[in-house]
């Protein structure tokens, strides 16, 4: 594991890793100028090599979707770090601590599509991430590595940091859209499908997430192939893993993909460290609260997109949630609703009014109200949101927030039914 | 009549010259408003609508789309204790129930002296360090009720202004560097450079 | 037209049998027309899709196996498979309208919209017997006002974005919005500025539920009591098709019929809520002044010993005989009439046969001073509303359309905001259009005919624009635009040619679009005269110099020689010429057909009418200070209360449905003249108002064809128009949702009548062959040359513009309480760089000076009024003034071409 390299939290151990100093004397520059140095083409040669499969949620890969921007005379480049899937931390990591690689990143990316105007949507929350983004744009800008005739290639672009201010459904790139056009974040109906198409003012945008981009300097520098030589399949490279919950030492950790199991990354002493509280697994969310749970007996499935996907849920945003043998699983499943339920934007019947019903029999049931019938009426409801209750989710919204929400319900209710009939019985919730 | 004061519309102009329709600076300028008022006062709001070409209801309803967009007046600090599912593992409901018992408000409300307006907050990307509370969207990292309290004690007493400015104070930094070329320049640059990267391609081939 | 474009077909399956449909359209359109209903609640017919409320979910077979898709949001394919009765499908839809359920109040008693609610009516189709929601409904405050006409009820509102899609999309204006997140959303203003929109109600109309109502309808009705009629709107002259609906004999509610020539299912809210005037006040009518535009006319009345008492008919009539007897010696002299635009064509055309048929005289004009040569209007190439909406170019040569003919700027918004056409915008001030405009040429009082000839490319117009005195309004670069958005000859051109200002002479106008006309001859014309029946009236000759069929008097056909007795030999007198002429005295008899002295665009001369030495005869179906002076009143039935047809701005002839009983003894006009005719010794021969129209069929060449038995067949339900040359009516598009009750079933079967020169028309499965239309239609070359010459402005006066506003003192809006309310007293609106010379700004009082009158009024800056102008709302009164009714009509200097006003700070 040791000839792992760091590919994007190489400036971790660095106090003062956001600044230019020390930027620019750990490499710093280094991906760009050679970037500047190839043709376009090369670039996203490189990246498609690289097999570098999107860190943002779908793990789309982003040679692809890049070869998918439809030619116009004006195109966008948007970067994604709304960052709000529940337990999802990586991003915050990256624009706190490591803001000049994603502008270098990013400059990269629009380099290679040819895009001159490029925005980094952060998370309003993130109101220290903001500062230092912004003030790496700067720097790049006082360098000359920003603006108009990049050092010196002829390659011009802007970069414009803006700031989301507090909406889950933001993250949900069409709604991001929307937002950074000014409006509510009302996801955008498909078609268009992707806005490689239609996206920003109606122009071809590409949509990535900040980890995807802060990749693109090591790429580029060391060569999509010796990323592709990491990891196996389609899981290529390090990703970074958010790991919290009932563990010893949460936090981000670059992981080799597929090398690592989940029992692995939780119980290995130098990543999770083990289990606290009652110290046995009890279930884990494996990929931000949109994905299906898992349980003991899939602890060693590896860190891979479609091994997770195969085994019927989803890598997602990288985040998983342990949740120890004393966790009440109604007060998980019920917190989660909560969550989608305030995060809903509203524009779907089914998830507007379906979160908000489910949300109400959860409490309920949790704080003693509950009846036996209120377990298969949260079923079907459920059913009724995302039709069979299969996964990947059919759905009967616009976007997948909505049959989002049934994962940690059904998940909970077909592992666990026996608490949810505890609930009723004993007139709410027993754990402690 | 302008609510925005000089100096913020200046910068508010400035925001809007980066993107290439103005509607798009329509939340930075509510950030912005909130900087200068505490939240959006119905002024600002209209100014606002002015500046970015919509009408004062589209910037209300845009604005009340979002969380950190306050219609109404909010503590001088804002103080969001995360429960989700993360910091409910980790005792987020118990940290803010103290918050609640020693601010003296319920979650959503402000303290009598006006200094404090509790929120409940859906995860806020800080999971490891848990549970999770910020104040006016500065991560203070106080995960204990002890903790908590010191910090409450610390803001009541005019201390730490540096580290968690007055609420609304979302871009401290600003863009120093403007639009260095027009757009259209960046435009026929691209051109340029395009040209130029297909005679690489071309040297490189051959 | 649509039948230009030829639709490309697409075929797919529909639960298992083939249809074809046209490619592009949307599953949820075209399995309707194929007889499919798939329930809905956000899609509108005439709004962009969103597909959020997913009530619409069907199945579509497709690569990924069948997925649930919303059926408003797809469009078909060919060889799409859809289904939309799998139980899937069914479970799916039963979902979503149990969560839409959930939150929503079990209020269907005490609701307005209870009886004609979607969701309740899908509700008993398909939904759950018993609700599995126990929890507690969301809560909110109750009904808030969100503007003066509209109640919005936030409980019962289920997002569906209708609303404030209409604001936003179809008006323009998003003073309401979204607000919140989830399932918190709701509909907001923002606080302090309300939904003043003209097209308010239609946000009532389309609301699937009862979250929105109107304030004069609530609780007014239930649904199951009311009974419909279908009917043609006559607020202004565009001829929005409508229901109308009423109950215990009295007026509801008028809801937009989807006239897919015409309206698109709008109205604006002058033409819906209007309808309160005509049901008057239920007791206490008699109790209003007779001056009182409230008041409804209920009895024939004479004066006598200088009083005004009640008769029976046949003494009214013979007392009106022997008025228009003693007044006349078969000259344009001695007698005349005014007004007429208000009635139907029936009674246009019996007015013209009694007043020039029988008493000779030519002295009759239904336009009130506001209108254009009537003879230009029925000659110069007409266009039609679709021909407007589909031009590449139009050319706004009018006042502003959305004061003065409301659906007819929300066509040609739809048209400017798709990118379907350029606006050239020539408006003397701020206006709807000059918004939209891609050009605008604003055009100071006078200059209209220089920048027509600008247009041509006269040189020496071009410079004298740009050494304008005042400064230029726009530049050289405008245009060259404007040239070369009207190309070579005109063609894909139309004008829309009205007044852009009653304080400049119609003939600057009529000058400016005859130059256009002789340089761009494939340009057409659509006229933007605002009166409900105007154009009506200068078909059926109730103008000076015409007879009907847009015929003028010299070549009156021998058919209408054989039925009038007499045919005027010279064109009598306009309607100012008459005043003029009966307040001097020399005119002995005046018949007043439904006008009012507030229209009169001279003030001094209408405050000096009710004292004139001669007889004055009114007929009219509500009060007025003409009523009150008159020497005979002939009550008459008005909108709502009588059938017959009306003539919108196109030349669309469409029906009017009768719906209510007149009040008292109203008569329909057209029996009015008949009677009088009869009592003089003349025979009309007509005992139904048929008979009226298969007489004018006959006579007026434009109508040929016209008769009673085509206006009723299926296909002309929209109307038709003339002279037929062929109309189209596609596929009606409906929107059930909003249009509840009996229009929009029976009209979902509606045949279309097309091709580019129809002259058949289907009527009960024959073919009825319509003779070619004989009118004339070339443009008599401008007789005077290069049309008036108009005085140099000087640089201490500004220039006056008289512009219209929707809520005026017009006798529609103070005789509907609703409407009343909303009018704004008058301002003078100028130019910030004017004001500031004077050194006052908005809200001051300033002395306006003209030969005519002095008037103090209040000042605002407007960006848009050009300048070295002022620009007044006609009709309406300044607050605080003297001058109380008609503020500006007091400064218009009668007989000028232009009217110059001094600006003088207090
Ligand atoms: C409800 C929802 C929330 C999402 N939130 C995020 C987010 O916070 N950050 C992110 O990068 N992607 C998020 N995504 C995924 C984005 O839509 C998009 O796929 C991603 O930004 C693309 O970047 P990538 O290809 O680099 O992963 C979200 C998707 C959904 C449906
Ligand atoms: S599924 Fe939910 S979040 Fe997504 S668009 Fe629909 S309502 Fe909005
Ligand atoms: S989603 Fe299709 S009608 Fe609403």
């Amino acid at each position: 594991m040791s000839a792992v390299p760091k590919i994007v939290t190489s400036r971790r151990e660095y106090a003062d890793s956001y600044t230019l100093e020390r930027y620019k004397t750990t490499g710093g520059f280094d991906g760009l100028k050679k970037a500047l140095s190839m043709t376009p083409e090369a670039v996203c040669a490189e990246v498609d090599a690289a097999s570098l499969l999107g860190r943002g949620g779908a793990g789309f890969p982003a040679g692809r979707k890049w070869s998918m921007l439809r030619k116009s005379d004006v195109s966008y480049l948007v970067i994604n770090g709304d960052e709000s899937e529940p337990a999802t931390f990586k991003d915050h990591l990256l624009v706190e601590h490591d803001p000049h690689q994603l502008v270098e990143g990013v400059i990269i990316a629009a380099f290679a599509l040819q895009v001159t105007q490029a925005f980094i949507f952060l998370r309003g929350e993130f109101a220290l991430g903001l500062e230092r983004v912004q003030s790496a744009v700067n720097g790049f800008y006082a360098e000359g590595a920003l603006g108009s005739n990049i050092l010196g290639s002829g390659f011009s672009l802007d970069i414009v940091v803006h700031p989301g201010a507090g909406a889950y459904i933001c993250g949900e790139e069409t709604s991001l859209l929307e937002s950074l056009e000014g409006k509510r974040g009302f996801p955008r109906i498909k078609p268009p499908f992707f806005p490689a198409a239609i996206g920003l003012y109606g122009e071809p945008t590409v949509v990535n997430n900040v980890e995807t981009v802060s990749n693109l300097p090591w790429i580029v520098l060391n060569g999509g192939s010796a990323f592709a030589a990491l990891g196996e399949g389609r899981s290529t490279g390090t990703r970074l893993f958010a790991l919290s919950g009932k563990v010893r030492n949460p936090g981000v950790f670059e992981i080799e993909m597929v090398k690592t199991t989940f029992r692995d990354l939780i119980f290995n002493p130098s990543l999770g460290g083990g289990v606290t509280g009652s110290g046995e697994v009890k279930a884990i969310i494996p990929g931000g609260v949109s994905a299906p749970w898992f349980y003991p007996e899939q602890l060693d499935l590896p860190l891979g997109q479609d091994e997770v996907a195969d085994a019927g849920s989803m890598l997602g945003s990288g985040s998983i949630v342990v949740m120890d043998t004393s966790t009440c699983m109604v007060k998980a499943a019920w917190r989660i609703t909560r969550f989608f339920s305030r995060e809903s934007c509203g524009q779907c019947t089914p998830c507007r009014e379906g979160s908000g019903w489910l949300e109400r029999i959860l409490y309920r049931l949790e704080n003693g109200q509950g009846r036996m019938e209120d377990i298969d009426l949260l079923l079907d409801l459920c059913d009724n949101i995302a039709p069979g209750l299969t996964w990947p989710p059919q759905q009967t919204t616009i976007c997948v927030l909505g049959p989002s929400i049934p994962s940690s319900i059904h998940s909970a209710i077909s592992r666990f039914r026996d608490e949810f009939v505890a609930h009723v019985t004993n007139g709410g919730c027993t754990h402690g | 009549m302008n609510h925005l004061t000089p100096e913020m519309r200046t910068r508010a102009e400035k925001l809007v010259a980066l993107y290439p329709e103005p509607r798009s600076a329509l939340i930075p300028l509510c950030h912005l408003a909130q900087e200068q008022d505490g939240y959006l006062v119905d002024d600002a709001m209209i100014e606002i609508a002015e500046i970015v070409g919509v009408t004062p209801a589209e910037v209300r309803g845009t604005a009340t789309f979002y969380d950190m967009l306050h219609t109404d007046s909010v503590g001088r600090y804002v103080v969001g204790v995360c429960t989700n599912i993360a910091c409910l593992l980790a005792g987020g409901d118990e940290l803010l129930a103290h918050a609640e018992a020693s601010l003296g408000v319920r979650a959503g409300g402000t303290s009598e002296d006006g200094l404090f307006t509790l929120e409940e907050t859906e995860c806020l990307a800080d999971c490891d360090i848990a549970p999770c509370v910020q104040v006016n969207h500065r991560y203070v990292r106080t995960t204990t009720p002890e903790a908590l309290d010191s910090l409450v004690a610390e803001l009541r007493a005019g201390e730490r202004g540096e580290e968690i400015p007055p609420h609304g104070t979302l871009i401290r930094v600003e863009r120093t560097v403007g639009l260095e070329a027009s757009k259209d320049t960046i435009a026929a640059e691209r051109a340029t450079a395009r040209a130029a990267a297909a005679e690489r391609a071309t040297v490189e081939g051959s | 037209m649509a039948d230009e474009q030829a639709t490309e077909k697409v075929t797919f399956t529909l639960d298992g049998r083939e249809v074809t449909a046209e490619k592009g359209e949307m599953i949820i359109a075209a399995a309707e027309a194929a007889g499919t209903y798939i329930p809905r609640f956000c899609y509108h017919p005439r709004m962009e899709p969103v597909g959020v409320c997913r009530m619409c979910l069907v199945e579509v077979e497709g690569p990924r196996g069948s997925t649930l898709m919303p059926a408003c949001y797809v469009a078909v394919g060919d060889g799409m498979e859809v289904v939309t009765d799998s139980e899937k499908v069914k479970k799916a839809q039963d979902g979503v309208l149990e969560f839409l359920l959930a939150n929503h109040p079990l209020d269907c008693p005490v609701c307005d919209k209870g009886g004609e609610c979607p969701l309740q009516d899908q509700t008993l189709v398909h939904g759950p017997g018993e609700s599995r929601f126990v929890e507690e409904k969301r809560h909110f405050a109750k009904p808030l006002p969100i503007s003066e006409l509209v109640l919005l009820d936030r409980e019962r509102c289920i997002q569906c974005s209708r609303c404030t899609r209409f604001a936003e999309e179809v008006a323009g204006e998003a003073l309401i919005d979204f607000a919140g997140r989830g399932d918190q959303v709701e509909v907001a203003t923002f606080p302090g500025r309300p939904f003043s929109s003209y097209y308010s109600g239609n946000t009532v109309q389309i609301c699937p539920v009862g979250a929105l109502t109107a304030t004069p309808y609530r609780f007014a009705a239930r649904p199951w009591d009311l009974e419909q009629v279908e009917s043609t709107c006559t607020g202004c002259a565009v001829g929005c098709r409508v229901a109308v609906q009423s109950s215990a004999g009295r007026l509801t509610r008028l809801l937009g019929v989807d006239s897919d020539p015409v309206n698109h299912s709008w109205l604006c809210d002058k033409g819906r809520f209007s309808f309160e005037g005509v049901n008057g006040v239920d007791e206490g009518n008699e109790e209003l002044a007779l001056r009182d535009p409230r008041r409804r006319l209920t009895a024939p009345m004479v004066r006598r010993d200088g009083v005004l008492v009640e008769v029976g008919w046949s003494e009214a009539i013979k007392a009106a005989a022997h008025l228009l007897q003693t007044s006349s010696s078969t000259s344009n002299e001695e007698l005349g009439a005014i007004g007429g635009a208000q009635l139907t064509n029936e009674g246009a055309y019996a007015w013209a046969s009694l007043l020039k048929g029988v008493l000779g005289t030519d002295s009759v004009d239904a336009q009130l001073g506001d209108g254009l040569d009537p003879e230009l209007m029925a000659t110069l190439p007409r266009a039609t509303i679709d021909e407007a909406a589909a031009a590449c170019t139009v050319i706004v040569l009018s006042g502003d359309l959305r004061e003065e003919l409301p659906v007819l700027f929300l066509r040609l918004r739809e048209s400017a905001r798709t990118g379907r056409s350029s606006i050239i915008d020539l408006s003397p001030a701020a206006s709807s259009t000059s918004e939209l405009a891609t050009v605008a040429l604003g055009a100071r009082p006078g200059d209209a005919l220089l920048i027509a000839r600008a247009l041509e490319g006269d040189a020496s117009a071009r410079s004298q624009l740009a050494t304008h005195p005042e400064g230029r309004t726009f530049t050289d670069e405008d245009l060259d635009r404007a040239v070369s958005l009207i190309g070579d000859d005109g063609t894909g051109v139309v004008i829309i040619l009205g007044r852009p200002s009653l304080a400049e002479d119609a003939s600057i106008i009529e000058s400016a679009a005859l130059q256009l006309h002789h340089r761009y001859p494939k340009a057409t014309f659509l006229p933007a005269l605002r009166r409900a029946n105007v154009m009506g009236a200068i078909d059926m000759g109730l103008v000076p110099g015409m007879v009907p069929g847009r015929v003028p008097l010299r070549n009156a056909s021998a058919g209408l020689r054989e039925t009038w007795k007499l045919i005027p030999a010279s064109a009598g007198r306009s309607s100012i010429e008459q005043v003029e002429a009966f307040v001097a005295g020399t005119q002995r008899g005046l018949v007043v057909l439904g006008a009012q002295l507030s229209d009169l665009p001279d003030a001094a001369l209408a405050a000096r009418v009710t004292s004139a030495p001669g007889n004055l005869l009114v007929i009219a179906g509500h009060g007025g200070e003409l009523v009150d002076a008159a020497a005979v009143v002939l009550p008459a039935a008005v909108a709502h209360e009588r059938p017959g047809t009306t003539t919108n701005i196109e030349g669309r002839v469409s029906t009017l449905g009768q719906k209510v009983v007149a009040p008292g003894l109203a008569w329909p006009d057209w029996m009015i003249a008949g009677e009088i005719a009869f009592e003089l010794g003349h025979d009309f021969g007509w005992s139904t108002i048929d008979d009226v129209t298969e007489e004018i069929a006959r006579v007026a060449p434009s109508h040929e064809g016209l008769t009673t038995s085509v206006l009723a067949a299926p296909a002309a339900a929209d109307g038709l128009v003339v002279p037929l040359k062929g109309t189209s009516s596609p596929r009606a598009l409906l929107d059930p949702v909003a249009t509840p009750g009996l229009a929009s079933p029976e009209r979902v079967g509606l045949g279309s009548f097309t091709g580019t020169l129809a002259t058949d028309v289907e009527v009960s499965g024959d073919l009825v062959r319509l003779s070619s239309p004989d009118v004339p239609t070339s443009v008599a070359p401008d007789a005077d040359g290069d049309g008036p010459t108009v005085p140099a402005p000087d640089s201490y006066s500004l220039r006056l513009v008289a512009t219209r506003t929707l809520y005026d003192d017009g006798a529609q809006v103070l005789a509907a309480p609703a409407l009343a309310l909303l009018r704004k007293p008058a301002v003078a609106r100028v130019n910030p760089y004017d004001l500031d010379r004077l050194g006052v700004t908005t809200g001051d009082r300033v002395r306006l000076r003209t030969p005519s009158a002095t008037l103090v009024i209040e000042v605002e800056a407007a960006e848009g009024t050009l300048r070295g102008t002022v620009a007044l709302d006609f009709n309406v009164a300044a607050a605080d003034s003297d001058v109380h009714a008609n503020a500006v009509a007091s400064l218009i200097e009668p007989g000028s071409l232009v009217t110059d006003v001094r600006m003088e700070s207090l």
